[in-house]
């Protein structure tokens, strides 16, 4: 469900195709309900070992990120801090992921490449970045970490299912038709890179 | 990937085998530690603060909000800044009449785990080859230890950083042709920056090394984001080229993390020193916005102030 709230464009999970059918790259967005936690090795037990993800996250929301937790120690954790980690290291298992979890949005840091977009445009998901090293901001939007799994894998490997309120801004880098803002951008990027690698190198020819 | 070993840090571990006076020491350098884990340099924030004012671009001003909102919470909060505290490097400049200078490695390693525990901060150390977290920031070799000795000086002065994964990843180092001269070091630099650069949390206080082999280069390139924001090589070519190349990686447009804006880098620090007349080595690291460098300077009594981080007072959390 997509509700406007002071402008903002809040999506309640669980998320529908149709909320995230019109977002395009470069839109903001927050997200109200629930949000996973995941990074390499748990994309590597999901699609690599074929085992079941500990929470369900169909239609839902996973964050690439390893967080602070505190162990409260009755069984209870407590998110301290949960900025997200580089995205591209999940890119190898993203296609495979998204189709086996169902997962509808994946939020990161940083740019991914073909493999999410074609698991994005195929099973109707998209990829965000949260702003990396805003990570107080975000465990702030952490209202209760209800459950934690994999603790096996350590801390920052684990899976935590953490309840959110407006879990954002969130900027859309890869969108249901596939459309990549990183790799779109990286070619103006790249453009100016190459004048401007002229302009210095007619200035520094130290060695004669 | 690996796997876990969750320990416990003990105070036994921390304490182990230190006078009063050294563990005096590690509670300052371990609520050092903390400090800068919640708290950026003085530099750092006054910079971030600049370039807010400047920008224009909305998603960047929304961003740059987003950071100076969590460099409050951090602090209302007493937590890390980012989740990522790294791992923990030191680059000691030690007077060689300096007291505690035999027994300073021990401290720096007792440092780490009382900080770990008190912070707390996140598990980063994994031992290589046997590939398990080791659990409590420290292994074969971390924290790192660079010295420098200072004949005839009593006083110690002592550089924290916090190398995080993120800003790690865009660090390369390479040794050129002198026929392909500068040029193709600022080509390495430019490249590095517009590819791994863009997820390293930009704005990026960019380090840029030269000189005669990969790893002094490196080192060199180290040094350099250990530098002032704002401060220039001595050389009037290496500061020339330190402006240039800001300019030109500002003019990129990345901006913050690498989703478009006016400015893309805090500044680029070049330390230079002599090459070999068949090398010129290049090294390129990178802080993230979320630059964790400290500097603390104790004298012979152990009197101590930091000449990064002016609201240190040495309390604990
Ligand atoms: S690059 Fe820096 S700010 Fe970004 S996640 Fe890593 S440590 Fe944090």
């Amino acid at each position: 469900m997509t509700e406007i709230r002071n402008g903002k464009r809040v999506i309640i999970t669980p998320v529908s195709e149709e909320d995230i059918k019109s977002l395009r790259i470069g839109d903001t967005i927050y997200i109200e309900g629930y949000i996973a936690t995941g990074r390499d090795s748990v994309h590597e037990r999901v699609t690599g070992e074929g085992r079941d993800m500990p929470v369900d996250i169909r239609d839902g929301v996973l964050i690439h990120a390893g967080p602070i937790v505190r162990d409260r120690g009755d069984g209870h954790y407590e998110m301290l801090a949960c900025g997200p980690t580089t995205s591209m290291r999940m890119e190898s298992f993203e296609y495979d992921f998204i189709k086996r979890t169902g997962v509808r949005i994946l939020i990161g840091k940083g740019a991914m490449k073909e493999n999410t977009e074609a698991g994005c445009k195929e099973f109707g998901a998209i990829h965000c970045v949260f702003p990396a090293g805003s990570a107080v901001v975000a465990a702030n939007c952490v209202e209760e970490i209800e459950s934690a799994d994999w603790l096996d894998l350590g801390m920052p490997e684990g899976v935590f299912k953490c309840r959110v309120k407006e879990f954002g801004p969130l900027f859309v880098t890869i969108d249901t038709e596939g459309r990549n803002f990183f790799k779109e951008k990286k070619v103006e990027y790249e453009k100016i890179k190459d004048e401007e690698v002229e302009k210095i190198s007619s200035k520094v020819g130290y060695i004669l | 990937m690996c796997s876990a070993k969750e320990t416990v840090i003990s105070e036994k571990d921390i304490g182990m085998d230190l006078n009063g006076k050294e563990s005096a020491m590690v509670d300052v350098i371990a609520s050092f530690i903390s400090h800068t884990s919640i708290r950026l340099p003085d530099d750092v924030i006054a910079k971030l603060e600049e370039m807010r004012a400047s920008e224009t671009e909305e998603r960047a001003l929304q961003i740059y909000d987003l950071m100076f909102e969590n460099m409050r919470l951090a602090q209302e909060l007493k937590r890390p800044t980012c989740q990522d505290t790294g791992v923990l490097q030191f680059f000691v400049r030690c007077g060689s009449n300096f007291p505690y200078m035999g027994s300073l490695e021990e401290v720096l390693k007792a440092s780490v785990l009382k900080a770990t525990k008190d912070t707390p901060l996140r598990y980063n150390v994994v031992e290589t080859f046997s590939e398990y977290n080791t659990g409590n920031n420290t292994g074969s070799g971390v924290p790192f230890i660079m010295w420098e000795i200072l004949p005839g000086r009593d006083d110690c002065e002592i550089y924290t950083y916090m190398a995080g994964g993120g800003c790690s990843l865009p660090g390369q180092s390479t040794v050129l042709m002198p026929s392909e001269g500068y040029p193709a070091a600022v080509k390495f630099v430019m490249d590095r920056i517009t590819t791994y650069g863009l997820n390293a949390c930009p704005p990026l206080l960019v380090g840029v090394g030269i000189g005669a082999t990969s790893e002094t280069a490196a080192l060199n390139a180290k040094h350099a984001v250990l530098r002032p924001i704002g401060s220039h090589n001595e050389n009037e070519r290496a500061a020339e080229l330190e402006k240039m190349l800001e300019e030109s990686i500002n003019a990129v447009g990345f901006g913050p993390q690498g989703m478009g804006g006016k400015r893309s880098v805090m500044g680029v620090n070049v330390v230079n020193t002599a090459r070999h007349p068949a090398t010129l080595a290049v090294a390129v690291t990178v802080g993230c916005w979320s630059h964790r460098r400290g500097r603390l300077v104790f004298d012979k009594d152990l009197n101590y102030r930091s000449l990064t981080h002016s609201k240190f007072d040495g309390g604990a959390l």
